[in-house]
């Protein structure tokens, strides 16, 4: 694991850095409380991810941040008896509005699972397939788009000669980077990342936090994870939560080396959860 | 003490094989029943074809392959005519409608229940598509006779009779007289039949697809439409065609309906408004009154219908290979 460290410190900013400065709020959580049916799951977050910045997600499971995570593209709206109160801006844009076009904040807000979900269809349709839901563009620079969501997603040269394969027929690490590739395509400003290595192994993991710096470049990302060290090495930002509660919200460098809460600390040094 | 306890372990090994062997002999009559239960379908299977074969034989050594290009049927001629042409025809265009009305529909139920339908109506539509499956056959003839005939008669028939006037193909599809027995009300009856089979296996497919799959086509913005035609129709791909599949078996062979609604008669026409015949139907109502030749006829028109059957089947079962082929699974 050491040697995965320094290979991602080579070419990003690790939390033992100096903190990046403050970047302008990209999404904005104001006392927001969720629940489901009765039972409350979140309870009076306030927030901000920062434009271009890392945030990370961190707790004992059933804390929330998978939830506070669905939240923020209203994937909770596909089932019943889900609601929330409180208030949540992507810029100027209320994500909370019932009136919002749903797919155009998906649009603008894309998100990674836990499990790699390739679509069932090929390699290059699995990556066309979402930009042809917001663009009519010719064959050609379709081919440059999937070409380029490829590499943005690192899986271009794996690919480059069977992009006509089954999605299905790539290697778990593989199909995950073929999930962000997808993700990446539509060009949406937030990436929502729930626990995207948990099922992948150490190299598949490696790839993927490189991958999750480089795109922090350009995209806004909110990433929870069970791995602390995880948390460390790709966030710049790190939120621990705790039974629906917002805990500690710091630069991920302060968290991990002195917290300020009492619960914080067990946590990180492994003490519960 | 010491001496009692000797006894009690040797008698321990010798009991516990005892037990076994019992044991044993129940798993080998357990593999016994199972195996005659398997077996026991070829055999049913084998007789019936025999039989069959055995039952038509005195026609097919009359008429030979003629049998199947003759659209003439006269079994009170002398020597009777006849040919199998009309009801095979009826056959196929009755159950190649009903599919074209059933699927599309069917699948549209399944859609709405499993993807858009609110909770509190689920379970109506559910139950009310399971009662459609449980109505006997009779029932949807005698209803079909009354009700669905003359109402098509009377405003459905005319309708398209007179938009497709005229019409280089369609119009001769589309022609008249409108008809209280025809080959479409047949078809019409058959596609509400087999509509709860369509429906009931694609709602069950359609739940074994992942939520967190759909979800992910949620997440790249797709609309409800958009993650049904892309992602859960795929998915489900082969259990929808095998529901398509046991409901044009169904289709295939229904007798008692078809027979009230469909008029009995062994002419092809153009127009799907003439009335028809298929081959159950045909059987049905003619095997009571037959003898001789006559039976011979109707048996070997039983046998092409397990032989029609069976290659539909066949043939939507290398549809589904190439398909999956296609995947790349």
């Amino acid at each position: 694991m050491t040697d995965l460290s320094v290979s991602v410190s080579a070419n990003g900013h690790l939390a033992s850095q100096q903190p990046l400065p403050e970047a302008p709020a990209k999404v904005t959580v104001r006392n927001l409380n969720f629940y489901y049916g009765e039972h409350q799951a979140l309870k009076n977050i306030n927030l901000t991810l920062g434009t271009n910045r890392v945030t990370a997600f961190i707790g004992p499971s059933g804390c929330g941040k998978s939830t506070l995570l669905r939240i923020f593209n209203r994937m909770y709206d596909l089932y019943p008896g889900q609601r929330v109160t409180g208030q949540l801006m992507l810029d100027q844009t209320n994500i909370l509005d019932p009136r919002l076009d749903l797919n155009l904040l998906r649009a603008r807000v894309g998100m990674v699972f836990q499990k790699p979900t390739p679509f069932p269809m090929t390699i290059y349709e699995n990556i066309a397939f979402g930009i042809r839901l917001y663009e009519k563009i010719s064959k050609s620079e379709m081919d440059d788009r999937v070409e380029k969501a490829l590499r943005g997603g690192a899986l271009w040269n794996e690919v480059k000669d069977k992009l006509n394969a089954s999605g299905l027929s790539l290697s778990g690490g593989q199909q995950q980077r073929l999930c962000i590739a997808r993700t990446v395509a539509v060009r949406p400003e937030v990436i929502l990342f729930d626990e995207p290595c948990s099922a992948l192994d150490p190299i598949s993991t490696a790839k993927v936090e490189e991958l999750i710096q480089e795109l922090s470049e350009s995209y806004t990302i909110a990433i929870v994870t069970h791995n602390m060290q995880q948390a460390a090495r790709v966030s710049d930002k790190t939120a621990f939560m705790y039974l629906g509660e917002l805990i500690e919200f710091d630069d991920t460098s302060k968290i991990f080396t002195s917290p300020t809460d009492r619960r914080t600390q067990d946590y990180i040094t492994g003490r519960f959860g | 003490m010491a001496v009692e306890s000797n006894v009690v372990d040797a008698a321990g090994p010798y009991d516990r094989a005892k037990a076994l062997s019992a044991f044993k002999l129940g798993d080998v009559t357990f593999y016994w029943i199972t195996r005659l239960s398997a077996i026991s379908v070829l055999l049913i299977l084998g007789g019936i074809i025999l039989s069959l074969i055995v039952g038509a034989f005195p026609a097919m050594k009359e008429y030979g392959f003629s049998f199947l290009w003759t659209q003439r049927w006269a079994p009170s001629a002398d020597p009777p005519v006849l040919g199998a042409l009309g009801p095979m025809y009826g056959t196929l265009v009755t159950s190649f409608i009903a599919m074209l009305i059933a699927i599309p529909v069917g699948l549209g139920i399944a859609i709405f229940l499993t993807e858009l339908c609110p909770q509190w109506l689920r379970r109506p539509i559910g139950m009310a598509v399971e009662l459609l499956a449980g109505i006997p056959s009779i029932i949807y003839g005698m209803w079909g006779f009354f009700v669905l005939g003359p109402f098509l008669a009377n405003t459905f028939q005319p309708f398209m009779i007179k938009i497709f006037d005229g019409v280089p193909v369609l119009g001769a599809i589309f022609a008249g007289p409108p008809s209280y027995l025809s080959l479409f009300n047949a078809a019409l009856i058959l596609a509400i039949m087999v509509l709860p089979f369509i429906t009931s296996i694609s709602v069950d497919v359609f739940k074994t697809v992942p939520p967190v799959l759909k979800e992910a086509a949620y997440g790249v913005g797709c609309t409800t439409w958009e993650v049904v035609r892309s992602v859960v129709i795929p998915y489900t791909r082969v259990g929808i065609i095998g529901g398509v599949m046991l409901a044009l078996g169904r289709a295939l062979g229904e007798t008692m309906a078809v027979t009230f609604i469909i008029g009995n008669s062994f002419r092809i026409s153009s127009s799907i408004f003439a009335p028809g015949t298929t081959i159950s139907a045909a059987i049905a109502s003619e095997f009571a009154e037959s003898d001789g030749l006559h039976q011979s006829g109707l048996i070997l028109l039983g046998l092409l219908l397990f032989v029609l059957t069976f290659f539909v089947l066949a043939a939507a079962r290398l549809m589904l290979l190439r398909l999956e082929k296609k995947a790349g699974k």
